[in-house]
Protein backbone atom coordinates (compact mmCIF):
# COMPACT_ATOMS: atom_id res chain seq x y z
CA UNK A 1 0.00 0.00 0.00
CA UNK A 2 1.48 3.35 -0.99
CA UNK A 3 0.85 6.61 0.78
CA UNK A 4 2.64 9.63 -0.63
CA UNK A 5 5.31 11.37 1.41
CA UNK A 6 4.23 14.63 2.99
CA UNK A 7 5.84 18.04 2.45
CA UNK A 8 5.01 19.87 5.67
CA UNK A 9 3.43 18.23 8.67
CA UNK A 10 3.78 15.38 11.13
CA UNK A 11 4.21 11.66 10.83
CA UNK A 12 3.35 9.72 13.96
CA UNK A 13 5.15 6.44 13.61
CA UNK A 14 5.56 3.26 15.65
CA UNK A 15 2.07 3.45 17.10
CA UNK A 16 1.19 0.08 18.61
CA UNK A 17 -1.08 -1.72 16.17
CA UNK A 18 -4.71 -1.03 17.02
CA UNK A 19 -4.11 2.29 18.79
CA UNK A 20 -4.04 4.41 15.64
CA UNK A 21 -7.78 4.98 15.50
CA UNK A 22 -7.97 5.98 19.19
CA UNK A 23 -5.16 8.46 18.64
CA UNK A 24 -6.86 9.75 15.47
CA UNK A 25 -10.00 10.45 17.47
CA UNK A 26 -8.30 11.93 20.55
CA UNK A 27 -6.27 14.26 18.33
CA UNK A 28 -9.62 15.27 16.79
CA UNK A 29 -8.25 14.63 13.32
CA UNK A 30 -11.75 13.66 12.22
CA UNK A 31 -12.67 17.34 12.72
CA UNK A 32 -9.94 18.79 10.49
CA UNK A 33 -10.18 19.39 6.75
CA UNK A 34 -6.49 18.73 6.06
CA UNK A 35 -5.15 15.58 4.42
CA UNK A 36 -4.66 12.84 7.00
CA UNK A 37 -3.74 9.22 6.43
CA UNK A 38 -4.28 6.54 9.07
CA UNK A 39 -2.50 3.38 8.09
CA UNK A 40 -3.21 0.25 10.12
CA UNK A 41 -1.25 -2.93 10.65
CA UNK A 42 1.85 -1.92 8.72
CA UNK A 43 4.65 -4.49 8.87
CA UNK A 44 7.35 -3.29 11.24
CA UNK A 45 10.80 -4.66 12.13
CA UNK A 46 10.54 -3.25 15.64
CA UNK A 47 6.91 -4.01 16.47
CA UNK A 48 5.96 -6.67 13.89
CA UNK A 49 2.84 -4.57 13.23
CA UNK A 50 2.28 -0.89 13.77
CA UNK A 51 -0.06 1.96 12.91
CA UNK A 52 1.04 5.22 11.31
CA UNK A 53 -0.67 8.60 11.07
CA UNK A 54 0.45 11.15 8.48
CA UNK A 55 -0.84 14.70 8.72
CA UNK A 56 -0.07 16.69 5.61
CA UNK A 57 -0.32 20.17 7.12
CA UNK A 58 1.38 22.25 9.77
CA UNK A 59 -1.44 22.11 12.27
CA UNK A 60 -1.09 22.20 16.09
CA UNK A 61 -1.09 18.71 17.59
CA UNK A 62 -1.26 17.98 21.32
CA UNK A 63 1.88 15.90 21.76
CA UNK A 64 0.75 14.88 25.26
CA UNK A 65 -2.13 12.98 23.70
CA UNK A 66 0.32 10.97 21.63
CA UNK A 67 2.42 10.21 24.71
CA UNK A 68 -0.69 9.15 26.63
CA UNK A 69 -1.99 6.78 23.94
CA UNK A 70 1.41 5.32 23.17
CA UNK A 71 4.52 6.62 24.94
CA UNK A 72 6.70 4.66 22.53
CA UNK A 73 5.31 6.29 19.39
CA UNK A 74 7.71 8.53 17.47
CA UNK A 75 6.81 11.94 16.16
CA UNK A 76 8.53 13.08 12.98
CA UNK A 77 8.31 16.73 12.03
CA UNK A 78 8.55 17.24 8.26
CA UNK A 79 9.45 20.59 6.67
CA UNK A 80 9.80 21.02 2.90
CA UNK A 81 9.80 17.27 2.49
CA UNK A 82 12.69 16.79 4.94
CA UNK A 83 12.72 15.25 8.40
CA UNK A 84 13.72 18.12 10.71
CA UNK A 85 12.94 16.59 14.11
CA UNK A 86 12.26 13.12 15.47
CA UNK A 87 11.16 12.52 19.03
CA UNK A 88 9.57 10.03 21.41
CA UNK A 89 7.10 11.83 23.64
CA UNK A 90 6.94 9.41 26.60
CA UNK A 91 4.21 9.51 29.23
CA UNK A 92 3.07 13.09 29.81
CA UNK A 93 2.86 14.41 33.37
CA UNK A 94 -0.42 16.18 32.68
CA UNK A 95 -3.32 15.79 30.27
CA UNK A 96 -5.62 18.72 29.60
CA UNK A 97 -9.02 18.26 27.97
CA UNK A 98 -8.20 14.79 26.71
CA UNK A 99 -10.11 12.70 29.25
CA UNK A 100 -13.35 13.40 31.10
CA UNK A 101 -13.72 12.52 34.78
CA UNK A 102 -16.36 9.82 35.26
CA UNK A 103 -17.00 10.61 38.93
CA UNK A 104 -20.54 12.05 39.10
CA UNK A 105 -19.57 13.90 42.30
CA UNK A 106 -16.62 15.70 40.66
CA UNK A 107 -16.80 19.48 40.25
CA UNK A 108 -15.67 19.06 36.63
CA UNK A 109 -19.10 17.53 35.88
CA UNK A 110 -20.96 20.75 36.69
CA UNK A 111 -18.58 23.70 36.64
CA UNK A 112 -18.80 25.82 33.52
CA UNK A 113 -15.81 26.16 31.23
CA UNK A 114 -13.53 24.12 33.44
CA UNK A 115 -10.52 22.34 31.94
CA UNK A 116 -10.54 18.60 32.44
CA UNK A 117 -7.07 17.93 33.78
CA UNK A 118 -5.51 14.61 34.75
CA UNK A 119 -2.11 14.13 36.37
CA UNK A 120 0.21 11.11 36.12
CA UNK A 121 0.33 9.68 39.66
CA UNK A 122 1.83 6.25 39.03
CA UNK A 123 4.25 6.08 36.12
CA UNK A 124 4.91 2.36 36.45
CA UNK A 125 1.24 1.44 36.12
CA UNK A 126 0.34 4.42 33.89
CA UNK A 127 -2.26 5.74 36.32
CA UNK A 128 -3.74 9.19 35.73
CA UNK A 129 -5.98 10.89 38.29
CA UNK A 130 -8.33 13.83 38.00
CA UNK A 131 -6.72 16.88 39.63
CA UNK A 132 -10.03 17.88 41.20
CA UNK A 133 -11.36 14.69 42.80
CA UNK A 134 -8.40 12.29 42.30
CA UNK A 135 -10.56 9.71 40.55
CA UNK A 136 -8.53 7.31 38.42
CA UNK A 137 -8.89 7.74 34.66
CA UNK A 138 -10.56 4.80 32.96
CA UNK B 1 1.38 28.66 50.65
CA UNK B 2 -2.02 30.13 49.79
CA UNK B 3 -4.24 27.09 50.08
CA UNK B 4 -4.97 24.04 52.18
CA UNK B 5 -7.04 21.72 50.03
CA UNK B 6 -5.70 18.36 51.15
CA UNK B 7 -3.93 17.50 54.42
CA UNK B 8 -0.81 16.61 52.39
CA UNK B 9 -0.60 20.27 51.34
CA UNK B 10 0.88 20.66 54.82
CA UNK B 11 4.18 18.87 55.26
CA UNK B 12 5.12 17.44 58.70
CA UNK B 13 7.14 20.59 59.48
CA UNK B 14 4.15 22.82 58.74
CA UNK B 15 1.87 20.55 60.79
CA UNK B 16 4.31 20.86 63.69
CA UNK B 17 4.38 24.64 63.23
CA UNK B 18 0.55 24.81 63.34
CA UNK B 19 0.46 22.56 66.40
CA UNK B 20 2.95 24.78 68.21
CA UNK B 21 0.89 27.86 67.28
CA UNK B 22 -2.28 26.13 68.51
CA UNK B 23 -0.61 25.18 71.79
CA UNK B 24 0.55 28.77 72.23
CA UNK B 25 -3.00 30.03 71.50
CA UNK B 26 -4.33 27.66 74.18
CA UNK B 27 -1.72 28.96 76.66
CA UNK B 28 -1.90 32.64 75.78
CA UNK B 29 -5.28 33.44 74.18
CA UNK B 30 -4.93 37.19 74.90
CA UNK B 31 -1.79 37.37 72.76
CA UNK B 32 -3.88 36.38 69.72
CA UNK B 33 -7.13 38.22 70.50
CA UNK B 34 -6.46 41.11 68.11
CA UNK B 35 -4.04 39.74 65.49
CA UNK B 36 -6.70 39.61 62.77
CA UNK B 37 -8.38 42.90 63.57
CA UNK B 38 -9.95 44.40 60.45
CA UNK B 39 -9.59 41.14 58.50
CA UNK B 40 -12.50 39.18 57.08
CA UNK B 41 -13.04 35.45 56.72
CA UNK B 42 -15.63 34.51 54.08
CA UNK B 43 -17.38 31.25 54.91
CA UNK B 44 -18.86 29.78 51.72
CA UNK B 45 -20.92 26.80 52.76
CA UNK B 46 -22.73 25.22 49.83
CA UNK B 47 -23.96 22.31 51.94
CA UNK B 48 -25.19 22.03 55.54
CA UNK B 49 -22.64 22.06 58.31
CA UNK B 50 -22.89 23.03 61.93
CA UNK B 51 -19.62 22.38 63.66
CA UNK B 52 -17.18 23.15 60.89
CA UNK B 53 -18.82 26.42 60.03
CA UNK B 54 -19.16 27.53 63.66
CA UNK B 55 -15.62 26.41 64.36
CA UNK B 56 -14.26 28.59 61.55
CA UNK B 57 -16.38 31.51 62.67
CA UNK B 58 -15.38 31.12 66.33
CA UNK B 59 -11.74 30.82 65.26
CA UNK B 60 -11.84 34.09 63.32
CA UNK B 61 -13.68 35.94 66.09
CA UNK B 62 -11.16 34.75 68.67
CA UNK B 63 -8.40 36.16 66.47
CA UNK B 64 -10.18 39.52 66.50
CA UNK B 65 -11.35 39.28 62.90
CA UNK B 66 -14.75 39.41 61.21
CA UNK B 67 -16.78 36.84 59.33
CA UNK B 68 -18.88 37.34 56.22
CA UNK B 69 -21.05 34.46 55.12
CA UNK B 70 -23.02 32.98 52.33
CA UNK B 71 -25.72 31.63 54.61
CA UNK B 72 -27.69 29.43 52.25
CA UNK B 73 -26.58 28.15 48.87
CA UNK B 74 -30.23 27.92 47.80
CA UNK B 75 -30.69 31.68 48.06
CA UNK B 76 -27.22 32.69 46.89
CA UNK B 77 -25.78 33.38 43.47
CA UNK B 78 -25.06 29.65 43.16
CA UNK B 79 -28.81 29.10 42.86
CA UNK B 80 -28.78 31.48 39.91
CA UNK B 81 -26.18 29.33 38.23
CA UNK B 82 -22.98 31.18 39.11
CA UNK B 83 -19.89 29.02 38.80
CA UNK B 84 -17.62 28.25 41.74
CA UNK B 85 -14.83 30.00 39.84
CA UNK B 86 -16.82 33.24 39.54
CA UNK B 87 -17.89 33.06 43.19
CA UNK B 88 -14.22 32.74 44.17
CA UNK B 89 -13.23 35.78 42.10
CA UNK B 90 -16.10 37.83 43.51
CA UNK B 91 -15.52 36.93 47.14
CA UNK B 92 -11.82 37.72 46.74
CA UNK B 93 -12.91 41.35 46.37
CA UNK B 94 -14.62 41.34 49.78
CA UNK B 95 -12.61 39.12 52.10
CA UNK B 96 -9.05 38.29 53.16
CA UNK B 97 -9.42 34.53 53.34
CA UNK B 98 -12.02 31.93 52.27
CA UNK B 99 -13.23 28.76 53.97
CA UNK B 100 -15.35 26.74 51.52
CA UNK B 101 -17.52 23.66 51.92
CA UNK B 102 -19.10 22.26 48.78
CA UNK B 103 -20.79 18.95 47.91
CA UNK B 104 -18.74 18.54 44.73
CA UNK B 105 -15.31 16.95 44.97
CA UNK B 106 -12.61 19.34 43.84
CA UNK B 107 -14.68 22.50 44.42
CA UNK B 108 -12.13 23.86 46.91
CA UNK B 109 -9.35 23.33 44.36
CA UNK B 110 -11.30 25.28 41.74
CA UNK B 111 -11.88 28.02 44.30
CA UNK B 112 -8.17 28.21 45.09
CA UNK B 113 -7.31 28.35 41.39
CA UNK B 114 -9.56 31.35 40.90
CA UNK B 115 -9.33 33.26 44.18
CA UNK B 116 -6.71 35.92 44.78
CA UNK B 117 -6.82 35.32 48.54
CA UNK B 118 -5.94 32.21 50.61
CA UNK B 119 -8.42 29.32 50.55
CA UNK B 120 -9.07 26.62 53.14
CA UNK B 121 -11.06 23.54 52.19
CA UNK B 122 -13.78 23.01 54.79
CA UNK B 123 -14.88 19.79 53.07
CA UNK B 124 -15.45 19.01 49.39
CA UNK B 125 -17.92 16.16 49.15
CA UNK B 126 -16.39 12.81 49.94
CA UNK B 127 -12.94 13.99 48.91
CA UNK B 128 -11.00 15.93 51.56
CA UNK B 129 -11.60 17.63 54.87
CA UNK B 130 -8.12 18.74 55.94
CA UNK B 131 -9.11 20.90 58.92
CA UNK B 132 -10.84 17.91 60.51
CA UNK B 133 -7.55 16.09 60.16
CA UNK B 134 -5.65 18.96 61.77
CA UNK B 135 -8.12 18.70 64.68
CA UNK B 136 -7.46 14.95 64.84
CA UNK B 137 -3.71 15.52 64.79
CA UNK B 138 -3.74 18.08 67.61
CA UNK B 139 -5.89 15.69 69.65
CA UNK B 140 -3.48 12.79 69.11
CA UNK B 141 -0.53 15.09 69.86
CA UNK B 142 -2.04 16.38 73.11
CA UNK B 143 -3.39 13.03 74.31
CA UNK B 144 -0.57 10.73 73.23
CA UNK B 145 2.36 13.16 73.41
CA UNK B 146 3.36 12.84 69.75
CA UNK B 147 2.73 10.92 66.55
CA UNK B 148 5.31 8.12 66.55
CA UNK B 149 4.85 4.49 67.70
CA UNK B 150 1.05 4.36 67.56
CA UNK B 151 -1.43 1.66 66.57
CA UNK B 152 -4.50 3.35 65.19
CA UNK B 153 -7.81 1.57 64.73
CA UNK B 154 -10.16 3.04 62.16
CA UNK B 155 -13.71 1.77 62.48
CA UNK B 156 -16.91 2.08 60.47
CA UNK B 157 -17.19 3.57 56.99
CA UNK B 158 -13.66 3.36 55.65
CA UNK B 159 -14.83 3.47 52.04
CA UNK B 160 -16.51 6.87 51.86
CA UNK B 161 -15.08 8.35 55.07
CA UNK B 162 -12.91 11.21 53.89
CA UNK B 163 -11.62 11.90 57.41
CA UNK B 164 -10.27 8.37 57.53
CA UNK B 165 -8.41 8.72 54.23
CA UNK B 166 -6.94 12.06 55.30
CA UNK B 167 -5.86 10.74 58.69
CA UNK B 168 -4.17 7.74 57.08
CA UNK B 169 -2.35 10.09 54.72
CA UNK B 170 -1.24 12.36 57.53
CA UNK B 171 -0.20 9.66 60.02
CA UNK B 172 1.65 7.59 57.41
CA UNK B 173 4.39 10.21 57.50
CA UNK B 174 5.40 9.37 61.08
CA UNK B 175 7.55 6.60 62.55
CA UNK B 176 6.36 3.13 63.54
CA UNK B 177 2.67 3.63 62.78
CA UNK B 178 0.32 0.66 62.41
CA UNK B 179 -3.28 0.69 61.27
CA UNK B 180 -6.10 -1.71 62.11
CA UNK B 181 -8.92 -1.26 59.59
CA UNK B 182 -12.26 -2.32 61.08
CA UNK B 183 -15.24 -2.26 58.74
CA UNK B 184 -17.95 -4.33 57.11
CA UNK B 185 -16.88 -5.91 53.82
CA UNK B 186 -18.87 -3.36 51.80
CA UNK B 187 -17.21 -0.37 53.46
CA UNK B 188 -13.58 -1.47 53.38
CA UNK B 189 -10.81 1.02 52.74
CA UNK B 190 -10.49 1.58 48.96
CA UNK B 191 -7.64 -0.37 47.40
CA UNK B 192 -6.04 2.80 46.02
CA UNK B 193 -5.55 4.18 49.55
CA UNK B 194 -4.00 0.89 50.62
CA UNK B 195 -1.77 0.77 47.58
CA UNK B 196 -0.86 4.45 47.19
CA UNK B 197 -0.40 5.26 50.86
CA UNK B 198 0.00 2.20 53.09
CA UNK B 199 1.87 -0.19 50.81
CA UNK B 200 3.90 2.58 49.19
CA UNK B 201 5.17 3.73 52.60
CA UNK B 202 5.54 0.19 54.00
CA UNK B 203 3.00 0.91 56.73
CA UNK B 204 1.78 -2.30 58.39
CA UNK B 205 -1.98 -2.75 58.50
CA UNK B 206 -4.58 -5.41 59.11
CA UNK B 207 -8.19 -5.59 58.04
CA UNK B 208 -10.89 -7.06 60.22
CA UNK B 209 -14.63 -6.98 60.79
CA UNK B 210 -14.23 -7.66 64.52
CA UNK B 211 -14.04 -4.52 66.69
CA UNK B 212 -13.83 -6.32 70.04
CA UNK B 213 -10.83 -8.43 69.03
CA UNK B 214 -9.02 -5.39 67.62
CA UNK B 215 -9.58 -3.18 70.69
CA UNK B 216 -6.79 -4.45 73.02
CA UNK B 217 -4.08 -3.57 70.47
CA UNK B 218 -5.09 0.02 69.93
CA UNK B 219 -3.61 3.30 71.13
CA UNK B 220 -6.26 5.24 69.22
CA UNK B 221 -9.74 4.13 68.15
CA UNK B 222 -11.15 6.41 65.46
CA UNK B 223 -14.88 5.77 65.05
CA UNK B 224 -16.82 7.05 62.04
CA UNK B 225 -20.42 7.45 61.08
CA UNK B 226 -21.92 5.65 58.11
CA UNK B 227 -22.98 8.72 56.11
CA UNK B 228 -26.38 8.60 54.47
CA UNK B 229 -25.44 11.35 51.99
CA UNK B 230 -22.62 9.27 50.48
CA UNK B 231 -24.95 6.44 49.37
CA UNK B 232 -26.81 6.37 46.09
CA UNK B 233 -28.91 3.51 47.41
CA UNK B 234 -30.96 3.96 50.62
CA UNK B 235 -31.22 0.18 51.15
CA UNK B 236 -27.44 -0.16 51.38
CA UNK B 237 -27.33 2.66 53.90
CA UNK B 238 -30.01 1.09 56.11
CA UNK B 239 -28.30 -2.30 56.02
CA UNK B 240 -24.88 -0.94 57.01
CA UNK B 241 -25.59 1.98 59.31
CA UNK B 242 -25.58 0.00 62.57
CA UNK B 243 -22.56 -2.16 61.81
CA UNK B 244 -20.55 -0.91 64.81
CA UNK B 245 -21.82 0.62 68.03
CA UNK B 246 -19.27 1.42 70.70
CA UNK B 247 -20.67 0.77 74.19
CA UNK B 248 -19.21 0.78 77.74
CA UNK B 249 -19.26 -3.02 77.48
CA UNK B 250 -17.00 -2.95 74.42
CA UNK B 251 -14.74 -0.33 76.04
CA UNK B 252 -13.78 -3.01 78.60
CA UNK B 253 -11.68 -4.62 75.87
CA UNK B 254 -9.64 -1.43 75.42
CA UNK B 255 -6.45 -0.46 77.19
CA UNK B 256 -6.62 2.18 79.91
CA UNK B 257 -4.60 4.61 77.82
CA UNK B 258 -6.47 4.11 74.54
CA UNK B 259 -8.31 7.18 73.29
CA UNK B 260 -11.62 7.21 71.40
CA UNK B 261 -11.96 9.76 68.62
CA UNK B 262 -14.80 10.59 66.24
CA UNK B 263 -15.06 13.43 63.71
CA UNK B 264 -18.71 14.01 64.74
CA UNK B 265 -21.60 14.32 64.26
CA UNK B 266 -22.36 10.88 65.61
CA UNK B 267 -25.67 9.15 65.15
CA UNK B 268 -25.56 6.03 67.29
CA UNK B 269 -22.14 4.55 66.63
CA UNK B 270 -20.89 5.65 70.06
CA UNK B 271 -23.44 5.27 72.83
CA UNK B 272 -23.80 8.35 75.04
CA UNK B 273 -22.73 6.31 78.08
CA UNK B 274 -19.21 6.27 76.64
CA UNK B 275 -19.06 10.09 76.86
CA UNK B 276 -18.17 10.00 80.56
CA UNK B 277 -15.34 7.53 80.01
CA UNK B 278 -12.05 9.48 80.43
CA UNK B 279 -10.80 7.84 77.23
CA UNK B 280 -13.52 9.56 75.16
CA UNK B 281 -11.83 12.45 73.35
CA UNK B 282 -14.32 13.43 70.63
CA UNK B 283 -15.48 16.63 72.27
CA UNK B 284 -11.86 17.58 72.92
CA UNK B 285 -11.37 17.09 69.19
CA UNK B 286 -14.02 19.73 68.52
CA UNK B 287 -12.18 22.26 70.66
CA UNK B 288 -8.84 21.31 69.17
CA UNK B 289 -10.38 21.86 65.73
CA UNK B 290 -11.04 25.49 66.56
CA UNK B 291 -7.45 26.03 67.74
CA UNK B 292 -5.99 24.43 64.64
CA UNK B 293 -8.28 26.49 62.40
CA UNK B 294 -7.01 29.58 64.21
CA UNK B 295 -3.44 28.45 63.59
CA UNK B 296 -4.16 27.80 59.90
CA UNK B 297 -5.92 31.14 59.37
CA UNK B 298 -2.93 32.87 60.98
CA UNK B 299 -0.42 30.97 58.88
CA UNK B 300 -2.18 31.63 55.58
CA UNK B 301 -2.88 35.31 56.30
CA UNK B 302 0.74 35.85 57.37
CA UNK B 303 2.12 34.13 54.30
CA UNK B 304 -0.21 36.17 52.08
CA UNK B 305 1.14 39.35 53.74
CA UNK B 306 -2.32 40.25 55.00
CA UNK B 307 -1.35 40.45 58.69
Amino acid sequence: MNIDSIQNGIVIDHISAGKGMLLYKLLKLDETDVSVALIKNVTSKKLEKKDIIKIDADIPVDLNVIGYVDPEATVNIIKDGNLVEKKVIGLPEKLTDVLICKNPRCISQTEQEIHHVFRLTDKENRVYRCIYCETKAE
Amino acid sequence: MNRVIDIVDLNPKEIEECIQTALDIIKNPDKYAHVCEGKKLATLFFEPSTRTRMSFEAAMYELGGHVISMTDANTSSAAKGESVADTAKTVSCYADIIAIRHPKEGAAYVTAQNASIPVINAGDGGHCHPTQTTADLLTIYREKGGFDNLTIGLCGDLKFGRTVHSLINAMSRYKNIKFVLISPEELKLPSYVKKDVLQKNNIPYEQTTDLERAMPKLDVLYMTRVQRERFFNEEDYLRLKDSYILTPQKMKYARDDMIVMHPLPRVNEISVEVDTDPRACYFKQVLNGKYMRMALILKLLKEAGRI
